[in-house]
């Protein structure tokens, strides 16, 4: 399925990364957002609530980022596609939803654009310590997919795929951002309409009489319906069997909570997505995502000029992370240095497929403004060593 | 002679609203709410309305396992968020009649907040709150609909905050239509429901019913017949009575009726009022009805 023309702005343009983002939402079908002003996320819902009657479509702010979080799951029951936009303080507060979209198997997407933290924290200044949380924010098992862009032009392209991945997947999708990506302007190229494919919601073709909401595919993905189709169907956050019926056992609970997990385990490789630099002849491999990415960068560059043969493995699903591609380099190299603007959250990830066979290093940093590339050189000649 | 109709028709006629195969409910005998739901069925059947287009939300909560009963398009969401998945799916779906079925710790208390705005905005939602004075599902604890003096669990020696007047706060956060009716009086209850169904905007109704097991027992009012004697014996009916004056006390007189009946623009059309004279023809609509 292609995209509307009406929603995409096809052109270049000179666009910040929230501004794309809400760009490629649109362009990705998003026909409904609920949002809550905070920042630095808001003017992705500013620039909706302009576009999006212009498209045909709803924009509504809501009193909290409670009610915003699970408004888009009622529209997206309703037929809607729709996403969230959220920072920090706001992200915490939609954790419970999240789980609920999760449990219910709610395509939606929830933008984070990342702040200091913890708290109020550096509202105007970025971060990237909510990765983990991105992760397992919710409480009980379940499993989702974030990606995260480092550029305005990837907030336009990734947004699409974000919305995608929700559909073809019935999960929530975390889109990561962070203050600098969101508020840097660069040139961002929308391509027309007719080349920007949209993966359909997976409606089923069954009648009322032989539809089970939870009945997974051999993909282990069931399909939906919307309401008032006549379907009559029931959804509930509490574990249920197939028929979408509460079911207070733990054979249900293992039946469902093991298809949530596997149904995106089970097709990681399809999903994972990373970007890699110089990885063929490194030594040391920067692991970095999003803003720090860019930064990691010139340090590369000094690093190559000091002979030190250092590569980039930039995630870009962060969500599931790309675990096997890990594990091979791994095998390769002399050591990982992960830059995170953080005190240690995907390093961890890092660390577990370098499984002890190399070491990783780790360059935090609290948040406020970007690493020093010096910073990064100065692990990067150590891993080296 | 002909057979009795029980006979003819074994069927109660309330069945076909319910999924039948989940029966047996999880409310204790004695409990209210069954007969909300009894009054909702007959709503239904009496309002005509396409059951194919009614969708129903619940919160959390005793209450909140109404809308796992019903034979229709049903969700059973978080503790407090009804009315706010229930916007979202309102402003999708326009064409939907949307209920929020809940109680009034659910509603009130921890959903306060949704239930205010939603008012403010008059989002076009039938609010039904049954109201039971505590929280039933988590064993009878103090709720902000707690009677002063009334025991509950976390108030052991009486509850000394002041509850509130459910229609009061309706009617001034923005509500277009507020009814109060007790347990007793299904066939009120029933026209109300009828009466909301076929109203735009936010319509609110409240429940009064009994808890037997912990709010009845614990506070020695006996079993849920005698709470129906109360509700015969106290109830006075004022329709159009004004909402500030029908705060509730502990047994204390009853005002019940329907206080609220007015006419306002719903969010949606106001939504689409707005964009309409502003963008003029560069508007392309709000995409409902999807």
């Amino acid at each position: 399925m292609k995209a509307n023309p009406r929603a995409v702005l096809a052109g270049a343009h000179f666009l910040d990364g929230d501004q794309a983002c809400s760009e490629g939402a649109l362009a990705a079908g998003a026909n409904f957002a609920a949002g809550y002003p905070i920042t630095p996320s808001t003017e992705v819902v500013e620039r909706f609530a302009a576009r999006i009657p212009t498209v045909g479509g709803i924009f509504i702010q809501m009193e909290d980022e409670l009610a915003s979080s699970i408004a888009i799951l009622g529209a997206a029951w309703g037929g809607a596609k729709s996403f969230t936009v959220t920072s920090g303080p706001g992200f915490s507060l939609m954790m419970e939803h999240i789980g609920l979209a999760a449990m219910t198997e709610t395509p939606c997407v929830i933008v984070d654009v990342q702040r200091g933290g913890p708290s109020t924290g550096l509202p105007t200044l970025p971060g990237q310590a909510d990765m983990m949380q991105a992760r397992w924010g919710s409480h009980g098992d379940y499993e989702i997919i974030a990606l995260c862009p480092n550029s305005p032009q990837e907030c336009f392209d990734l947004m699409i795929d974000a919305f995608n991945l929700s559909e073809k997947y019935r999960v929530p999708v975390m889109f990561m951002m962070d203050e600098c990506v969101g508020h840097m302007t660069e040139k961002v190229v929308i391509p027309p309409a007719d080349r920007i494919e949209i993966f359909p919601r997976r409606y089923t073709s069954l009648p009322p009489s032989e539809y089970r909401p939870f009945q997974p595919g051999p993909d282990g993905i069931p399909e939906l319906v919307k309401a008032g189709d006549g379907y009559r169907f029931h959804i509930t956050g509490l574990t249920h069997d197939e028929r979408g019926y509460p079911a207070m056992n733990w054979r249900a609970q293992e039946k469902l909570v093991r298809r949530l997990v596997e149904k995106i385990r089970r097709h990681s490789d399809e999903i994972v997505l990373y970007d890699e630099r110089d990885v063929e002849d490194a030594e040391v491999i920067v692991v970095a995502y999003g803003i720090t990415s860019r930064v990691a960068l010139r340090a590369l560059q000094m690093a190559r000029g000091e002979g030190i043969r250092a590569g980039l493995h930039r995630p870009i699903v962060v969500w599931p992370f790309p675990e096997k591609r890990l594990r091979a380099l791994a095998e390769k190299v002399k050591a990982f240095v992960v830059v995170e603007m953080n005190y240690g959250q995907m390093m961890y990830e890092v660390e577990r497929y370098a499984a002890g066979k190399v070491p990783t290093l780790l360059v935090p940093h609290g948040g406020g403004t970007v690493h020093d590339p010096a910073d990064i050189l100065k692990a990067i000649r150590e891993a080296a060593r | 002679m002909s057979a009795s109709p029980l006979v003819e028709s074994p069927v109660n006629p309330v069945e076909p609203f319910l999924r039948t195969e989940r029966m047996p409910h999880i409310w204790c005998p004695g409990c209210g709410i069954g007969t909300t739901v009894n009054c909702f069925a007959r709503a239904l059947v009496e309002s005509k309305l396409n059951l194919d287009k009614v969708a129903i939300v619940s919160g959390i909560g005793c209450t909140g396992r109404v809308a796992g009963y019903l034979k229709l398009d049903s969700f059973h969401t978080t503790h407090g968020r009804a009315i706010p998945f229930a916007t979202g799916l309102k402003l999708a779906n326009p064409n939907l009649t949307v209920v929020v079925y809940s109680g009034d710790g659910d509603l009130i208390a921890i959903g306060g907040n949704h239930f205010i705005h939603a008012a403010r905005r008059n989002v076009d939602l039938k609010v039904i709150c049954v109201n039971n004075f505590i929280y039933g599902m988590t064993g009878g604890q103090v709720a902000p609909t707690t009677p002063v003096g009334a025991v509950a669990t976390t108030s052991p020696y009486g509850c000394f905050e002041r509850p509130f007047n459910l229609p009061y706060l309706a009617e001034s956060s923005g509500a277009v239509y507020v009814a109060r009716w007790t347990v007793f009086h299904v066939r009120h209850i029933a026209r109300s429901m009828v009466e909301a169904f076929h109203k735009k905007g936010f319509c609110f109704i409240e429940i009064i019913t009994p808890c037997p097991t912990l709010y009845l027992r614990r506070n020695r009012l006996g079993d849920s017949l005698e709470a129906m004697r109360y509700y015969k014996q106290k109830s006075v009916i004022k329709n159009s009575a004004s909402t500030k004056d029908v705060d509730l006390g502990f047994q204390s007189e009853i005002v019940v009726g329907k206080f609220v009946d007015i006419e306002r623009p719903t969010l949606l059309e106001s939504m689409d009022q707005q964009l309409r004279q502003t963008l003029k023809d560069r508007y392309a609509g709000l995409g409902g009805g999807a």
